[in-house]
């Protein structure tokens, strides 16, 4: 089977691993630290420039591995199988969706590496558990099997909790059980939801021409193979799983678990499961503590990949699967969009400590993603527009990349000073500014793009979700434009606080030293970043916009449809459209217009 | 028919038709035997037991592949293929899918096991004889669980695998603790003998008979015609009764007071043993009396097989005394309808003591200090888990064949694995304390500075046990939940099943605290100022043994196919 991009994929997700291996192997001498730490900073830029070349939309050659701008479906896929008696295979693929997020982990990952110089403690251990996640987070973004996908987000906990438990701060254990607490639960609870999605799937159901868009044949299996196997054909392929999800009599849909449809049940267990993730106010309290305790280069990678993790899950696997559910179900994920956007902000109002307001403004920024996904706004009204969920869903993924940078950038400036002074007390600060110059300049600028000052990346997605949230719900668009308020009080109040005022009183003001070659060059393109992607966007929606509009598009499509039929049937619902009547009052609106 | 018939005939089958299938019994038998021979010739007093041992087991792992190998549906099938069910020595014993795979499994878990006791050097020379021979005595009686048929050879199986265990438990002879425990497990499980031994014969006492697929028919006969109204509650007290046996050595709550202290007591090496093959050769047979007594097996074959050796049986009195009346054909789905009600008494039973086994196992392990007892708790709730898909396999046998296969198929691969894992975390149990001379968890703080390759391997091992990805542990649990989940979405025994998957769930998270504990002290902790410190490098003998047993546990986690075929092999006598 020629499949050219078998092998530049799997490089890029298991060469970490790999590099890991043999780090951990007693080839290198415990005491050779900085080469540990040479070797691992190299490996994650190569990997960053193998995934910048797979996403240069010049690479493309006939059939090759490049991207192909303005391709809406998966492309580079790979398929190989790995477990038969399951149908579970090795698939990865690429769209719009995930590169933009591939590369923001590579490149995150590279500036982690090399801002993990001041570790000192086990060198070779960190880094063979950095390179470890790295793989993982790779590994999520890129399968397009659940079981695949699944593994992958499970193999990034391990590692994470040792990072936090090991190399952090006073209170790490807590934080490190907390964070790895919260997420088994999640991850438990997505398990049912997989479970249920696949012994209810049936790639049967689907046509020819199905089976070959969701890369169901393959050459040893083609679609006339699988009609003729007796049973049901169950698939972990997530592209599967979706186009089953949507057919207009979907499995999912009809099948009755305690009163709520199958599909109701998948949604709210990965619904709690990702936003557990992201983290949504109420579930958010592990990453106070896990970011407050966490390394700085840890930190950054949490914030900034992450938290990612949660809203792509969303994106990706909630809605296309279960589209009844999420369009009955709206209203919950906005809610707890704006609730924690509020939230987050007022707490970080509160904070005294520098790492823990950043933490919480993180919070705060994620609540406008889930705002953008959650808008359906192509019901409001009879229009069935889809151009404004897309245009919320652009906004949630500009966010999420945008958040990656500036988040990662504020914890880092953060993480530069408490390696100067020892301490984040916001209170202690002051007159930074006159000690460190340049460091001060960049910081800044990192916390404008977080506060979405036009003209940097926040401002782009923070406006997107709140105009699209408007056809959704006057209220929801106001309170988020409140919020932006908000996040100018806090940031502003912070900046103040830190870098402003006359001299530095706090303990250890003779270690202010200026900052330094490498943390500048990690500094610098995370602010170049910032402004670049405030005043050139469209670099990035090239990319994301052709995939989440097509999204957008046929999920709107299939919620005509499923309304057609109701107002056609009149009084009589369709025993699968039965519950989203009950529950959404969106749709009432719409059925009851004439 | 004269003496000489009868003879003739018994002989006959006993040659042609049982012997072949019990050839890895045969084997483990012979080495005993060699063992117990060697120790009486001056000469040869000096060769080491621990080989013969490896050597009789290195044969009956070969047999018991090639039984595996020539099962129906097999992949790696040469030309013999058996037949899917045989009765052996008149019904006394049965042989299909899941006796050849939990002998395979033994097996291979001896031959492991071996290795690893001459590696961690307890029995010492002077005991060896004694510990190899008991030790394939008990196994041998676990071979029996795995293939019993019959309620006499599912009791005396059950002793025989228990009381070579006892004397094991006690083996360390010096030591106050271990000889507690030796006691302690002795009295336990008299008491459960003979509580058993009273389920079995108030069972065989209203059925008339002692083979569990004439059981069955009696049951199916006796719900059919409504008599189960009458006598159901003899019968519902003396399954009662027998599953005080089988908790028992399944140490399922609450007959699992032994376990603790048991292992606590003894050697880390028999804690080993007894947590993994004891614990196969339990749920083995668990499964086998579930599913004859729920299900039952279609008589056809059986019944030819019982009436040429029929008069054999009687006159050695073991016969199932129902024999002479089994015509009236009973059809399969008949009886499996009919059977309904002995299903539902046996899913509640198991379902009810799983659910409480795995939460009480997982909370109790919390409080532990202890790292022998720490894993006990661990294995009481492993037993829970494994519990699970016996219970929702029975469930669906009336309703989704397949559905009955593949949860007997995630038993068997929660074996394949639990093998590894559980004897991985006794291996770095027995390594570490033969250089700290201590058990206690507190102990291995700041254990990665001096031996970094044993911390990541036990904590692979933990890690797996909680059941996260990429290990194997993951895999047998998502194969139970799967299984529970098939239960419920085709409807079989609703509310046990969505306890039973709740409940799994509240308890992997349950489980994360104190096996992370463990890793945690090994890593985070600081190493204690004075006593001793253990440097196990990965490049030594110890260190290659554990590499062997612990790597499975990874590469099991990835590449689970083959292992998977061999456990819907198995799980084939479900369905």
């Amino acid at each position: 089977m020629n499949q050219p991009a078998l092998l530049p994929f799997s490089l890029l997700v298991f060469l970490p691993a790999c590099v890991a291996l043999v780090i951990a192997l007693p080839i290198i001498p415990r005491q050779r630290e900085d080469l540990v730490r040479w070797i691992a900073l190299t490996t994650t830029a190569i990997v960053f420039m193998l995934s910048v070349w797979l996403a240069l939309p010049g690479g493309v050659t006939a059939g090759g591995v490049g991207f192909m701008l303005g391709e809406p479906d998966m492309q580079s896929v790979i398929k190989l199988p790995w477990i038969q008696s399951f149908g579970i295979e090795y698939l990865l693929g690429v769209d719009g969706i995930s590169m933009p997020l591939v590369v923001l982990t590579t490149f995150l990952s590279m500036l982690s590496a090399a801002a993990s110089w001041p570790i000192t403690k086990h060198v070779k251990a960190y880094f063979v558990l950095f390179l470890l996640l790295e793989t993982g987070m790779l590994g999520v973004f890129m399968s397009l099997d659940f079981f695949l996908f699944y593994v992958f987000w499970e193999v990034m906990l391990l590692p994470m909790y040792f990072l936090i438990g090991i190399w952090g701060g006073p209170r790490r254990e807590y934080a490190a059980i907390k964070f790895f607490l919260y997420t088994l639960v999640g991850s438990v609870l997505m398990l049912l939801a997989i479970l249920m999605l696949y012994f209810t799937s049936d790639l049967k159901l689907l046509s020819d021409e199905q089976l070959v868009a969701v890369h169901a044949v393959s050459p040893f299996m083609d679609a006339a193979t699988i009609r003729s196997l007796p049973g049901p054909q169950h698939t972990f392929n997530l592209l599967a799983l979706a186009a089953i999800g949507q057919l207009p009599e979907s499995p999912f849909a009809a099948a009755q678990i305690l009163g709520l449809s199958l599909e109701t049940w998948a949604f709210l267990l990965l619904l709690i499961g990702f936003a557990i993730k992201v983290p949504i106010v109420p579930f958010h309290t592990w990453l106070p503590d896990a970011h407050v305790e966490a390394p700085t280069p840890i930190s950054m990678i949490l914030a900034g990949v992450l938290l990612k993790l949660g809203g792509y899950g969303i994106l990706r696997i909630c809605y296309p699967i279960c589209p009844g559910a999420g369009l009955s179900l709206a209203w919950l994920v906005c809610g707890i969009g704006v609730l924690s956007m509020l939230y987050g902000a007022f707490a970080a109002l509160a904070q005294k400590d520098f790492k823990r307001m950043v933490a919480y403004s993180s919070v705060s920024h994620m609540g406008y993603v889930m705002l953008g996904l959650g808008v359906w706004s192509a019901v409001a009204g009879q229009e069935y527009r889809w151009e404004y969920w897309a245009q919320g869903v652009n906004g949630a993924m500009f966010q999420m990349i945008a958040h990656g940078i500036s988040s990662a950038g504020m914890f880092f400036m953060v993480g530069v000073l408490y390696d100067r002074v020892h301490h984040r007390n916001l209170e202690e600060f002051g007159g930074i500014f006159n000690r460190m110059p340049v460091y001060s300049g960049l910081a800044v600028a990192i916390f404008f793009a977080g506060l979405g000052l036009p003209g940097m990346c926040g401002f782009i997605g923070e406006v997107l979700v709140t105009l699209s949230s408007w056809n959704y719900s006057r209220l929801f668009a106001s309170l988020s434009a409140f919020t932006v308020i908000l996040t100018a009080g806090y940031i502003l109040w912070a900046i103040q606080r830190v870098y402003l005022g006359a001299e530095y009183k706090g303990p250890h003001g003779e270690d202010l030293v200026p900052i330094t070659r490498r943390e500048l060059a990690i500094a610098t393109p995370l602010v170049a970043l910032a402004i670049l992607f405030g005043i050139y966007p469209q670099g990035l929606f090239n990319y994301i916009s052709p995939t989440v509009n097509k999204q957008c598009q046929t999920l709107a499509a299939w919620t005509r449809d499923v309304n057609d039929a109701v107002r056609l049937n009149g009084g009589i619902i369709e025993p699968q459209s039965a519950t989203q009547q009950k529950t959404s009052p969106i749709l009432d609106s719409a059925v009851l217009q004439p | 028919m004269n003496l000489a018939a009868l003879l003739t005939s018994t002989f006959r089958d006993t040659l042609s038709t049982s012997m072949p299938l019990v050839r890895p019994e045969a084997c483990l038998a012979v080495s005993i035997v060699l063992i117990l021979l060697l120790r009486t010739l001056p000469l040869l007093k000096k060769l080491d037991s621990g080989l013969v041992a490896l050597g009789g087991v290195c044969f009956a792992l070969w047999y018991a592949w090639s039984d595996v190998r020539a099962l129906p549906g097999s992949p790696w099938a040469l030309v013999n293929v058996s037949a899917a069910r045989v009765e052996l020595f008149t019904g006394l014993l049965v042989y299909d899918s899941l006796t050849a795979y939990v002998r395979l499994l033994l097996m291979g878990f001896l031959v492991l096991y071996i290795l690893f006791t001459k590696v961690s050097g307890i029995p010492d020379h002077e005991d060896g004889a004694d510990f190899y021979t008991l030790m394939l005595g008990a196994t041998l009686g676990m071979c029996l669980m795995a293939s019993a048929n019959h309620l006499l050879m599912i009791f005396m199986a059950v002793e025989m695998a228990s009381v070579p265990s006892y004397v094991m438990a006690g083996l360390l002879k010096g030591r106050r603790t271990s000889s507690e425990a030796a006691l302690k497990y002795a009295v336990f499980g008299a008491g459960a003998a003979g509580v058993m031994l009273y389920g079995v014969s108030l069972l065989a006492g209203v059925l008339g008979t002692c083979h569990l697929p004439s059981m069955a028919l009696r049951l199916a006969d006796l719900s059919a015609s409504g008599g189960l109204e009458t006598c159901g509650i003899i019968l519902a007290l003396g399954g009662l009764m027998m599953s005080v046996g089988l908790a028992f050595k399944l140490s399922a709550v609450p007959f699992h007071f032994w376990c603790p202290d048991v292992f606590e007591g003894a050697a880390a090496e028999v804690g080993a043993f007894l947590s993994v093959a004891s614990k196969a050769a339990a749920i083995a047979l668990l499964v086998r009396v579930a599913f004859g007594l729920g299900v039952g097996v279609d008589m056809g074959d059986a019944v030819a097989v019982l009436d040429s050796s029929n008069s054999t049986a009687m006159f050695q009195g073991v016969a199932p005394l129902h024999s002479q009346k089994v015509p009236d054909v009973v059809v399969d789905s008949q009886r499996l309808v009919a059977l309904e009600d002995v299903r539902h008494f046996i899913v509640s039973l198991i379902g009810l003591l799983a659910a409480v086994t795995c939460t009480f196992g997982n909370l109790a392990a919390y409080g532990q200090t202890n790292i022998k007892r720490l894993l006990a708790y661990s294995t009481i709730a492993h037993a829970g888990y494994l519990m699970m898909p016996v219970a929702a396999g029975l469930a669906m046998a009336g309703i989704n064949p397949q559905g009955s296969q593949a949860a007997i198929a995630a038993v068997a691969f929660y074996l394949g694995t639990y093998v590894f894992m559980n004897l991985g975390a006794f291996a770095i149990v027995a390594v570490l304390r033969n250089q700290l001379r201590s058990e206690e968890i507190a102990s291995y703080a700041g254990l990665v500075r001096t031996s970094p390759g044993i911390v990541v391997a036990m904590a692979v091992v933990l890690v797996s046990l909680i059941g996260l990805p990429p290990l194997a542990g993951f895999v047998s649990k998502f194969l139970i939940f799967a299984s529970l989940y098939q239960a419920i979405s085709s409807g079989a025994e609703r509310p046990m099943m969505i306890l039973l998957l709740v409940l799994g769930g509240v308890n992997t998270v349950v489980s994360l605290f104190y096996y992370l504990r463990v890793v945690k002290v090994m890593t985070a902790d600081p190493p204690p100022e004075q006593g001793r410190h253990a440097e196990i490098p990965m490049v030594s003998l110890s260190g290659a043994m554990i590499t062997g047993i612990v790597f499975p546990v990874v590469f099991l986690g990835v590449f689970w196919s083959g292992l998977y075929v061999l456990a819907m092999l198995a799980g084939g006598m479900a369905s």
